[in-house]
């Protein structure tokens, strides 16, 4: 019951884009179209679940004060290196993702182009792992929670892409064009998303 | 007719290409065409146009929506009487209500009116009826006391924001009504909840230990789930006088049965979809009967109010006829109608059960599935394509 509700928690309340606006950058340039969000989406899923329980383990048997008992030395405190040794994480997680894709899915490789490296610097993840270590989750929590926050954001993505798509009857003023009416668009999905706000579970 | 008919004929060419007020066309053809059917061609590779454009779509939704409007002016007066606990005659308590309504109304049409055919002007698209519908049903969602200047800010808002940044009426993804609530409600809590039911303030109520707490309020205040019933009938209230809606509320919202007069009114004349209402009335009541089953002395209240009490109290009738079944917010295809119609409900239910920040749930559910709906459009679409099964199923 409590998995359920970090998940639930992450999905909706606390939805990495419409209710804390990380990883807005792949956001606003990659939803053009539902099938290249998908794609996206799935890989923001995969690394953000991989990377929080991955960086779980390093914070828990490494970094933090006490984590090195095992080699003797338990009075050292490693947790300065917390932001690099994330960022490394995750950069390899991406960078092997990359090769997996190259290799079976070369057609989605493609349409993601940039994007897919640049989920390494995508807020969103980092921010998981933050999340994680902030909130001392345990490691089956840090599972649940990595996988959620990917599902919340591969949702948001899809949905701002489908409306992108009916977008395309509309006929924005000019200037406002492109960027300006999707940060629109994404303000009034997050004031829909105020539904979830002061839910407690 | 042929009078008015004449007249606006011969005013043409002012506002034609070339004349003097040319830049106000929009202006002109939103006269004639409230007055008279269009005598536009197709243009490309439609050849058939139905009679009833959106124009005539739009005014059957202000026609069904005479009836609540009318009630909740009267509702309105009563409330007053009510509350400060003097006898009047029917009356007297229309010209209450028509003085705290009608400067709500006109100022949302008067400012909403501004932005559209500011926008229509400019951007020279036509003024769609749409706005009429939009500037009716923002004043039927707000409480009697909501200051003048805040309808002026949400009507803009909704109109600017909601609508008109993407084209248009048709083009946005949001029911504007419901995003300048929203706009309203997140902006002014203060003033759209707790003691804002009645036209007076409490302090001038001369009867003591009268409060005009609606039916969901009484519901959230109560300490047991299993007491629910009791306290909303110790509050005064039942089931038939929710239906009639002779309660405090918002000003269109109160009276289910009116409600359900627009529902046939929308479903006869096919503007409004039955699928949408038929699905968030099942929603609510698969909801609530599976959080009934979960009550126990710990847990929220809330959670011991009965389907059939959800479905008769707040603005579940209103938003779940008026609002939800929006022809551009919602999505088109008849399979996701119902999905998004019980998402809906679902979600009503779940709001006003679990989160105790937001006492009412239609608004922010509607909100929810219109973001969602072109996503359950294009499922359903992707789906009807791998599976090759043809449309119109």
């Amino acid at each position: 019951m409590h998995l359920v509700s970090i998940a639930v928690k992450a999905l909706f309340m606390e939805n990495m884009l419409l209710a804390l606006f990380l990883g807005m950058c792949s956001f606003l340039a990659c939803s053009k179209n539902v099938k290249t969000a998908m794609g996206l989406g799935l890989a923001v899923t995969v690394v953000m679940g991989i990377t929080v329980p991955l960086n779980w383990a390093i914070y828990a048997y490494v970094l933090q004060p006490g984590a090195l008992d095992w080699l003797g030395i338990g009075a050292i405190d490693l947790r300065f290196l917390m932001f690099i040794t994330f960022i490394a994480t995750i950069a390899a997680v991406v960078q092997s993702l990359e090769l997996i894709m190259e290799t079976f899915t070369p057609g989605l490789y493609a349409t993601l182009g940039i994007f897919l490296p640049l989920i390494a610097v995508n807020c969103s993840i980092l921010g998981g792992s933050l999340f994680m270590e902030q909130r001392g989750y345990a490691f089956s929590e840090a599972v649940v929670f990595g996988w959620a926050s990917g599902a919340g954001w591969l949702l948001a993505i899809l949905a701002m892409a489908a409306i992108q798509e009916k977008m395309k009857y509309a006929s924005v003023p000019k200037g406002l064009e492109g960027f300006g009416i999707n940060m629109i668009i994404t303000g009034l999905m997050a004031l829909a998303f105020m539904a979830f706000s002061g839910v407690s579970i | 007719m042929k009078f008015l008919y004449r007249r606006l004929q011969a005013l043409a060419p002012l506002f034609e290409k070339g004349g003097r007020f040319e830049r106000l066309y929009p202006l002109y053809e939103a006269v004639v065409t409230i007055h008279f059917g269009s005598s536009d061609t197709t243009r490309g590779r439609v050849q058939v146009r139905d009679a009833l454009d959106t124009k005539r779509f739009m005014i059957l939704v202000i026609i069904a929506l005479i009836p609540v409007t009318l009630f909740g002016i009267y509702n309105v007066g009563y409330q007053f009487y009510a509350a400060i606990g003097e006898p009047a005659s029917f009356g007297s308590m229309v010209m209450k209500g028509l003085t705290v309504f009608m400067p709500i109304l006109l100022t949302s049409y008067a400012v909403g009116g501004f932005w559209e055919v500011l926008f229509a002007v400019v951007r020279k698209h036509e003024i769609n009826e749409g706005f009429l519908v939009t500037g009716l049903l923002f004043p039927l969602t707000l409480p009697p006391t909501i200051p003048l200047w805040q309808v002026a800010l949400g009507i803009s808002f909704g109109i600017v924001i909601g609508k008109e940044v993407f084209g248009g009426t048709g083009k946005n993804f949001l029911n504007p009504a419901l995003t300048a609530r929203a706009f309203v409600y997140f902006s002014y809590p203060a003033y759209l909840s707790g003691e804002v039911w009645t036209a007076v303030s409490s302090s001038a109520s001369r009867l003591v230990g009268y409060t005009s707490a609606t039916p969901l309020g009484v519901a959230a205040a109560t300490a047991q789930p299993q007491a629910v019933t009791d306290a909303l009938s110790e509050a005064g209230y039942t089931v038939m006088h929710c239906m009639i809606g002779l309660i405090p509320g918002s000003i269109g919202e109160t009276s289910v049965l009116l409600c359900l007069v627009g529902a046939a009114i929308l479903i006869v004349t096919g503007v409004a979809s039955w699928r949408t209402m038929v699905g968030s009335v099942l929603g609510v009541v698969v909801t609530a009967t599976v959080l009934n089953g979960l009550v126990s002395d710990t847990t929220i209240p809330f959670l011991g109010m009965s389907p059939l009490w959800h479905l008769v109290v707040g603005s579940f009738a209103f938003g779940a006829v008026f609002m939800a079944t929006d022809p551009v917010s919602s999505p088109d295809l008849k399979p996701s109608k119902w999905v998004y119609g019980f998402g809906i409900g679902v979600l009503t239910v779940l709001i006003r059960v679990v989160n105790p920040a937001y006492p009412e749930g239609v608004m922010l559910a509607i909100l929810l599935m219109n973001v969602f709906a072109p996503l359950m459009d294009y499922s359903v679409a992707e789906y009807r394509v791998r599976k090759r099964i043809p449309n119109g199923l």
